[in-house]
């Protein structure tokens, strides 16, 4: 199995403890194991599912219209700044 | 005066009609008080409107599954990350309710994010099945199927992305219908696996879901994934008579390690449909086994995706760090839980580059096979006919150390998903220990009529619905 725990996580944004991480990796190896049964399955001429309707590009008319969304998304933010969301320093000086 | 918790939500409005909504709201809140602690299905009421509301429904209270986002009041799909979020807007679910004159009285407990199938992964917490507190009340939404169980509350909404809705009524003993995909509105859901979400009622009878899909389905400019079908009256489906309906039995659904109680009800609701003149036909769904395995790919791999977006920016938890990347990582890692991470590094995994197309393409072609079944299927037959669930309640705790165990439990429901057919479940019996047994009932895409003429005949004959968990 090439899954490699470490690589994923970092991919996942997700920093996990040591016995999270053995643990974490014995179940996914036991559900990626479940999941290959599908490789039995020729699929080579059969079109893939992304969504079961029948709709192509959705378009609605492009008008403003007034919202407050914004504003009291602000309101309840971990920190805000004026009209901003306020993070950490993104890179650090050495 | 009889007890107006035990009032189905036709009898209460016709209530509320004369007397108004008030007393039905005070009377839900006390049970709610007296009971919740030993059931755990609500979260959090939601004050201030205490049955106040016009409309037909004269303001008559119905719970929501706490991921269905209510202007101005927290909602945290039971994760610690988003305790004390609080969405600037209404999921047009909620628009409609209140548009109708539902007051929506309280949040309902789920398994965290919608993953699970036992409401055990909440961080709230776990929900009990009101017909044996040691038992779980399914999932994910269970505090929806277990309030409406216990009389809590008149109706529920939930969600479903695998049986989400279907399996927890069907392990308390109520309804619950997962609507055709595009049949409801998603905006304002928090999202799961977008191509799957449905959300729809849990009710205590097949008529209460007909009122409530009548009042929450529709075209929504705001969801792109909306579909424009027309909606008929549903209440108008609600007749006593299932003559000249063909019903499918599909083999793949009665195999080895189902309950041979479970099979027996469903078989016997069969031979009633039989008795009253539908056509019995055994058909088979020969995907069916590589159900749980396309889902656990492509389910897992939307979902990763859709909470990229808990990150400690906007929403909810930040945890302190000294810099973005840092509080990303921290923020994560103590904000999700144990199963939310599984699903997440799994969906990571599978999406990622080089295993892309061994996982999520093959995953997505198979889903292909799995809608083609259905198809064929339905060039037989008006309806499939099979239990919701392989076995009744089981244990709180009996399954949390074995995932593929408790994936495996959704074997029947996450079909109708993969395929976006309707699907609902109904009460059809009970097991030798008192357990409530569902049965489930998929039809072609929209035409939930079918489903709720044929729900509709089979709980009027049985009367399974009347019988009540001893609280």
């Amino acid at each position: 199995m090439e899954f490699n725990i470490d690589r994923v996580a970092e991919l996942a944004r997700l920093s996990l403890k040591p016995e999270e991480k053995i643990k974490l990796e014995k179940e996914l190896g036991a559900i990626l194991a479940y999941v290959q049964k599908l490789s039995a399955l020729d699929t080579k001429d059969i079109e893939p599912t992304s969504h079961v309707l029948d709709l192509e590009n959705v378009y609605r008319a492009d008008e403003v219209k007034a919202s407050e969304a914004a504003e009291k998304a602000l309101e309840h933010a971990p920190k805000a700044d004026g009209r901003f969301f306020k993070v950490p320093k993104i890179v650090q000086k050495d | 005066m009889t007890d107006l918790c035990s009032l189905t939500l036709k009898e209460a409005i016709e209530f509320a009609k004369k007397e108004g909504a008030k007393p039905l709201v005070d009377a839900f809140q006390k049970r709610a008080e007296t009971l919740n602690p030993k059931i755990n299905a609500f979260l959090r009421m939601v004050p201030g409107t205490a049955g106040t509301g016009s409309g037909i429904f004269r303001g008559v209270p119905v719970a929501v599954k706490d991921n269905i986002c209510i202007e101005g009041q927290e909602v945290t799909c039971a994760s610690k990350i988003l305790i004390k979020h609080v969405p600037p807007y209404n999921a047009t679910v909620i628009e409609k309710l209140k548009n109708a004159g539902i007051t929506v009285s309280a949040q309902c407990n789920m398994d965290e994010f919608a993953f699970g199938s036992s409401c055990e992964t909440s961080t709230f917490g776990p929900c009990k099945n009101p017909w044996d507190l040691t038992r779980v009340p399914g999932g994910s939404s269970g505090g929806s199927a277990a309030s409406v169980a216990a009389d809590m509350t008149l109706a529920a909404l939930g969600s479903d992305t695998g049986g989400s809705i279907r399996q927890p009524a069907a392990l308390c003993g109520v309804v619950g219908v997962k609507p055709t995909y595009g049949r409801v509105s998603r905006y304002g859901l928090i999202a799961f696996g977008s191509s799957f979400d449905q959300i729809g009622p849990i009710t205590k009878t097949v008529e209460d879901a007909a009122i409530l899909m009548n009042v929450i389905s529709g075209h929504d400019l705001k969801d792109s994934t909306s579909a424009p079908e027309k909606v008929p009256d549903f209440t108008q489906s609600l007749k006593r008579d299932v003559k000249g309906l063909r019903i499918g039995l599909p083999k793949e659904y009665f195999i080895e390690g189902i309950d041979p109680e479970v099979e027996k009800s469903v078989r016997v609701a069969a031979d009633l449909y039989k008795k009253l003149g539908a056509e019995i036909k055994q058909i088979s769904l020969p995907h069916t086994e590589y159900s749980v395995a396309v889902y656990y790919i492509v389910a897992v791999a939307e979902a990763s995706s859709n909470l990229g977006r808990f990150d400690g920016v906007e929403y909810g938890l930040r945890v302190p760090a000294k810099d973005l990347r840092e509080m990303y990582f921290e923020t994560r890692d103590q904000g999700f839980g144990h199963e939310a991470k599984r699903r997440i590094l799994l969906g990571t995994f599978v999406l990622s580059a080089g295993y892309y197309e061994a996982y999520y393409l093959k995953g997505q072609k198979v889903r292909t096979l799995i809608r083609q079944d259905f198809e064929k299927a339905f060039k037989e037959v008006d309806l499939i006919l099979s239990p919701t669930s392989p076995t009744a309640a089981f244990k709180i705790g009996e399954k949390v150390a074995d995932p593929l165990a408790m994936y495996l439990s959704d074997i029947f429901t996450i079909p109708a998903n993969l395929s976006g057919v309707p699907a609902m479940s109904v009460p059809c019996g009970f097991t030798s220990s008192g357990l409530p047994v569902g049965m489930q009932l998929m039809a072609r895409p929209f035409d939930e009529a079918t489903l709720f003429r044929a729900a509709h005949t089979f709980e009027q004959e049985t009367g399974i619905y009347k019988k009540k968990p001893k609280l």
